[in-house]
């Protein structure tokens, strides 16, 4: 009869579990991750890279990153870009900060206007995107204008500068900014952070429509996949995620800055792109998008090990980039025809 | 019972599942359908036949919902029936499989098969998809299309040939409760012997006692596997017939509009006129 033909997987051994890992795609972002970790922790011995000052160095610079760089990899997989994230940790600092110095607002509540903000700000990508089928690229980048106009308007009319100051203690302080040795607590939001984006994308139906919107959203669309409501979710997802990010930074630096977060734009996408995700979408990983942003942290901050000239950090980071992106797209080419 | 047996019964008993009656449809002032009439039985392959522009997509996307007819009637299982999108058609078990087939590349093959329809276990938060069931079942399903060399439901379905992609649409189509299914041109990008491996599933697929509606211009591949042929010209049934009533040379000169396979055959007496040297 048709269909009672036993099936028989394939049985899994030792080498066939390498051969596995191998095509996974966040492989090559592995390997870069170990490579510059060790060029670095050989090329400084002695400066104290390795040691738990130094690490806390490192992983203090990528958390921040990787924060953002997670759900940036679950965007881009999706098949979207978005250029707003760094002006909205911008405004997220300057929210938090006018509202806790101009109004005197508990900080719990200009967190949630933050939150709240941020989410809009999501919705408003997401629909305009999924509505006018526009390029997110463009649709973000006016974005990013908007919420840089506003942040700094609102800075200036309320506190009269673009940098508004900020002191809190006690609950907020220690959930976002407190410390232990020097390790920051936003290392454990990243991975908080890392852990439910890996669970969403690889474990649960939502990921794989993610996979599916991203690789081909028409197809995805036919087989009954609300690719609308994917991508939405994903813009605001990114959004919260600089949200996050912006209320750390304020209550780390007690500070709100329109323009701090600018650097998050490229960076998040670079992490990503290290971490084998497929800038067209559909490829991916969030562990990935973790390994890249911590190739990432430690070139950044191994520099400052080296003694050399600091300047030279973003052409190590371009053939890095370059480098990784191939590799990525070796491993994937492998995964494709064995 | 053998296959064989199985599908002669099948052929006897039931009733056509669907049935176009004088469908015409007309796009603007163009008349791409006049007065069409099929029936598709189950357990059948009815191949419907013709050259590029005579009109079987515009049929097709009329069973699939994509279009509806200007006039004529559509009967599923002897109800009238009209489907305002492809959803519908999909939700009453009418199932059409294009030449790009809509899987993806980059993903698995047990991820593939169930895409928007994801098995999942756990309650809340922790629901989450059956990973253990979507492999088990989408390497079952496919290799009782008869496709034994994918036997790892992990790989991509880039590692696919395009005859093995056909099986993975084919047959999660039939598995999400296909009764009609719809080919369009399954063989036109494949080589010779992918183009057998997808013949062979086709037949698979007719013992099941589904519908299948096999669209073509491949006269070869039609008479292979085809049990009744509808051939359309200019938008108009020009023939039907079931399988043993025409040759193969008959078919190609219907498809190919008969007179005008014979004036080719004179433009080329002419050309090889020309290059014959002159005593």
């Amino acid at each position: 009869m048709i269909g009672s033909q036993p099936v028989s997987p394939r049985p899994i051994g030792g080498r066939h579990r390498l051969r596995r890992m191998i095509y996974r795609p966040e492989f090559g972002a592995l390997l870069a991750a170990l490579v510059v970790y060790g060029f670095f922790a050989w090329g400084t011995r002695g400066n104290g890279f390795v040691t738990l000052n130094g690490t806390a160095s490192w992983m203090n610079s990528t958390a921040e990153l990787g924060i953002l760089a997670v759900p940036v990899a679950l965007l881009l997989i999706g098949g979207e870009f978005d250029l707003s994230i760094g002006a909205m940790v911008g405004m997220t600092s300057i929210i938090l900060a006018a509202g806790t110095t101009h109004y005197e607002l508990p900080i719990g509540i200009s967190i949630l206007i933050a939150v709240l903000v941020g989410a809009a700000v999501g919705l408003i990508n997401g629909f305009t995107t999924v509505k006018t089928g526009l390029p997110s690229f463009i649709v973000t980048l006016g974005m990013m204008m908007a919420i840089l106009g506003t942040s700094l308007g609102l800075a200036r009319t309320l506190v009269g500068s673009p940098i508004v100051s900020l002191n809190t203690e006690g609950f907020f302080e220690s959930l976002f900014a407190s410390r232990w040795r020097q390790f920051n607590v936003s290392i454990l939001w990243w991975f908080a952070v890392a852990a439910l984006a890996t669970w969403v994308l690889a474990r649960t139906r939502t990921g794989n429509w993610i996979l599916a919107t991203g690789g081909d959203t028409q197809a995805a669309r036919e087989a009954g996949v609300p690719t609308d409501r994917v991508k939405i979710g994903l813009f605001v997802a990114v959004s919260l995620g600089a949200v996050l990010v912006g209320v750390i930074q304020a209550l780390e630096f007690n500070s709100g800055d329109v323009s701090r977060g600018t650097a998050f734009i490229f960076n998040t996408i670079i992490a990503s792109v290290i971490g084998g995700v497929l800038l067209r979408g559909g490829y991916g990983s969030a562990v990935g998008a973790v390994l890249g942003a911590t190739t990432f942290g430690v070139v950044s901050v191994g520099i400052f090990y080296t003694g050399w000239e600091t300047d030279w950090a973003q052409l190590f980071l371009g053939v890095l980039l370059f480098a990784a992106v191939l590799a990525n797209s070796f491993f994937r080419k492998l995964a494709l025809s064995r | 019972m053998t296959e064989h047996q199985a599908s002669e019964h099948v052929h006897e008993v039931l009733p056509p599942i669907l049935e176009l009656q004088s469908i015409t449809k007309r796009f603007d002032n163009v008349l791409a359908l006049h007065d069409v009439s099929m029936q598709i039985n189950p357990g059948e392959v009815h191949c419907l036949l013709g050259d590029n522009g005579a009109g079987k997509s515009t049929l097709i996307k009329i069973f699939s919902g994509v279009h509806q007819q200007t006039s004529g009637n559509m009967c599923l299982e002897g109800a009238s029936i009209s489907f305002a999108n492809p959803r519908e058609a999909r939700d009453r078990g009418i199932a059409t499989v294009h030449q790009g087939t809509g899987v993806l590349p980059l993903m698995s093959v047990a991820r593939n098969f169930f895409v928007g329809s994801e098995p999942t276990r756990g309650k809340g938060v922790l629901r989450r998809m059956d990973m253990a069931e979507a492999r088990r079942v989408s390497l079952e399903q496919i290799q009782a299309l008869g496709i034994r060399r994918v036997e790892d439901a992990d790989q991509l379905v880039g590692t696919l040939s395009g005859g093995e992609r056909q099986a993975l649409a084919i047959s999660r189509a039939l598995y999400f409760g296909a009764r009609v299914l719809i080919l369009d041109e399954p063989t036109a990008a494949l080589g010779v012997r992918e183009a057998q491996t997808v013949l062979k599933l086709i037949r698979r697929v007719r013992h099941r006692g589904v519908a299948v509606v096999l669209v073509t211009h491949n006269a070869y591949h039609a008479l292979a596997v085809g049990d009744r042929f509808t051939i359309l010209i200019h938008g108009e049934a020009a023939d039907s017939f079931v399988q043993g009533e025409r040759t193969r040379e008959e078919v190609l000169n219907l498809m190919a509009g008969g007179e005008e396979l014979e004036d080719l055959q004179l433009e080329l007496e002419e050309i090889d006129a020309e290059f014959t040297p002159s005593a």
